[in-house]
Order: C-alpha cells, then structure tokens, then sequence
C-alpha cells in the first residue's frame, strides 16, 4: 500500500545517454555515428536525440554518458572555440577543440560522468579523431563509447581496415551502431551519421527499419 | 593505441573481478550440420591475479557431450561433475548414449533450483543420433538450444562480432575458425580472458580436442 504519491519512477532517475557512439577518419575527412536512445532508468525519454553535437563548422562531438554533463560540457567548448578562432582569425584545430574538452574532463573528472568523443577536419592534419575518456587525449584511427560500445569491440577489431575510403567508412559507421543498437538495451532508435571533409559538413539520418539486419532479424 | 584507453577504464572505472577464484572467461559453442564446435580460453582470476593460465574449461559430461564453464570456477566444476555423475547413471539406465538434451536439461535443474546461491553459466554442446550437433544454454536455470551460444565476461565484447559474422550453414573447418576468431577477439579486450584457446570439435565420428597457442592466434589491424 503507498501512502504518498511519488510520482512515475523516471523522474527521479538520472537521465544518461547510455549510448553507442564512433567516429572514424579516412584520407580526407572523418564520419561520425551515434545512436538515438536517451534513457532514465528503464524509460524511454527520448528516442530522437542527435548526439553529434557540433562543436565549429567542421568539428563535432558525440556525446555519451550523463547527459546533462556532455551537453554542458559540448556547450562551454562551442563557446570557448568560438571566442579561440576569432582571436587566431581563422577555422580551430580539431586537436584545440580535443584539447579543450580534455581539459573540462579532467579538471571536473570526479564530478562529471560523460565521455566525448571529438572528431573533425582541419587544413594542417585533415580528419581526425581524438578520445576524452577521463581527461585523457588521444588520437586514434577510431573510436567506440558508450555503454553499447562493449558489445562491438570485438566487431571493429576484427573488420576495421586501414585506408577504407568514405564509403566504406560510413557503411561500418552503421554497421556497428546496428550491431550494437540490437543488443545494448540503453541504444536504440535511429542512426544519425555525421561525414566531415574539405567541403563540408553532411548531416544524415538513418531510420530503424533502414538498418542494416543480421542473421537472426 | 586504442589499448590505452580501455586498460585505463577497466583500472580506474570498472570492477577487477571477484576474489574467490572464479573463472571469468570467453566461451562459445556453435553447431554445425553434423556436430558441434565448443571454444575457451584458458585464464583463471582472483581479483587482479591470474592463478591459472591454462585451465581447460571444457569438461566432458559423457563422451560426445562436453559443456563449457563460466562464472564462479567452483560452482561451475561441480555442477560439471554432478551432472557427469548423474549422466553416466542415465545412460546405464536407458542402455544407450544420452541426448544433449538430457545433459542439458539435469544442468539447468541444478542452475534453476540453486539459482541464488550459484553463479555459474554452463553451455552444453555435444552430438547424438536422434538430433545431430545441438547448443543449449543454461544462463541462470533457461534452457534454450540456439544455433550458438557465447558466455563469460568476454562475450559481451563479442556480440556484435558473432552477430554480424554467423551464417547459417557453416561447416566444420568455418565453425573452428568462427570459434578461434572469436576467442581471439575477447581475450585481446577482456581483461578476465586470456592465455591459449581450448578448441572441441564433436560430430559422430567421435571427439577431438585440440589447443591454439597464444601465438599461433588471429591477429587483428592493432597488433
């Protein structure tokens, strides 16, 4: 019997980004890819949320874990970046803004839980990826997060080739957010794939029953 | 380099393992039209030791069913060796060779009845006349056959690996080499998995056993 009124349960849950994220460069540009699925305990709470957040015209993050921290955390950086390219007069660095959000991570790292992965284009080192996991930096070919990243280490190991050209990089893109969606319980909805080179920023959304299916679907 | 970041989040982040010498691990079992391939590393933790590199955790339950053990290595190895017990007065009784259902069934009565005190995963694999190559897994006292099952620590890591790399209609040699890939897969990213790989490949013919040595393992893009 309850005497008070609590209220439904999901309200008084941390709301996390419990998520799949990845971000890959290839000769010329970087591709992007997160999954949909915003949870409070064992709520949906959003299904739509795009989790590529862009941090400069050609740089974007994806956000996982808490996600009032990532949020807040991709906020304060679009606007440290803003103020940072005005007074060099030209586009950042990928590696500036990595820098950036590192410097956040670590600074608030017992108070924040969120990872960022930072991926983008500049003119000096074309695409690039760098991980924040933690306050550290790192450079890497790719990157996986997320809680529904566990469940695909082992995928991207075996199938992650160098020198994949953009095609090839954003089919694994979805690949891996499909592989990863279907068995990680706080990933799911839709696909949004993010591609980043020389001439621009390409925004895409790949619906549920558009990606790709495995043997037992 | 992608190493880095992982060893960083199972040091500062994530837990390191029970204390009481459980076994934590990578198995799999898969089967094919004639028999079944069942796979395990070989590495056994106590919190952050290993205290035996090369344990077989393939254990016979008759001579064409094997199952493979996960979780707690003491409750999984008694399990194993009740149900031995038990099968081998079975099939003195019927007079024939058991089915891997019925081996199945007994380690899913004694998962299901000791649920809370146990915390073992078997998977029973193993060839008979009546339905061929079968897998069944037992996780917390279900009793399911599946084409494959994986289980341990190190099967999370692979999920996405074996959903996207299982094909209906494999044969033998595909089959081990799935298992052998897959094993080497987990144990580079699961830090409870490790050491060599035990392969056991049942069909009608009979069993054979065999090791890969940790060098003689797939490699992948980073190593």
């Amino acid at each position: 019997i309850m005497f008070e009124e609590t209220g439904p349960e999901w309200l008084s849950e941390e709301v996390k980004t419990g998520t799949t994220i990845i971000a890959i460069e290839y000769d010329g540009g970087v591709v992007l890819g997160s999954d949909s699925r915003v949870s409070a305990g064992d709520s949906v709470v959003n299904r739509v949320m795009n989790k590529l957040s862009p941090l400069h015209d050609k740089i974007y993050c994806a956000l996982s874990g808490s996600a009032a921290d990532a949020q807040t955390i991709a906020e304060i950086v679009n606007y440290q970046l803003d103020v940072h390219s005005i007074e060099i007069g030209e586009d950042p660095q990928v590696r500036s803004a990595a820098t950036l959000v590192k410097n956040i991570s670590y600074k608030y790292k017992e108070e924040l839980s969120a990872h960022l992965i930072v991926a983008g284009w500049d003119r000096r080192d074309g695409g690039q990826v760098f991980a924040t996991l933690k306050g550290l930096l790192t450079r890497q070919p790719f990157a996986v997060g997320g809680s529904g990243s566990s469940y695909v280490y082992g995928f991207v190991d075996a199938e992650y080739r160098r020198g994949m050209n953009k095609q090839e990089c954003q089919q694994f893109v979805v690949n891996t957010l499909s592989l990863a969606m279907n068995r990680d319980g706080s990933s799911g909805g839709v696909a949004y794939i993010v591609t980043i080179d020389k001439h621009g920023t390409e925004e895409k959304v790949v619906l549920g029953n558009q990606l790709p299916t495995f043997f037992d679907q």
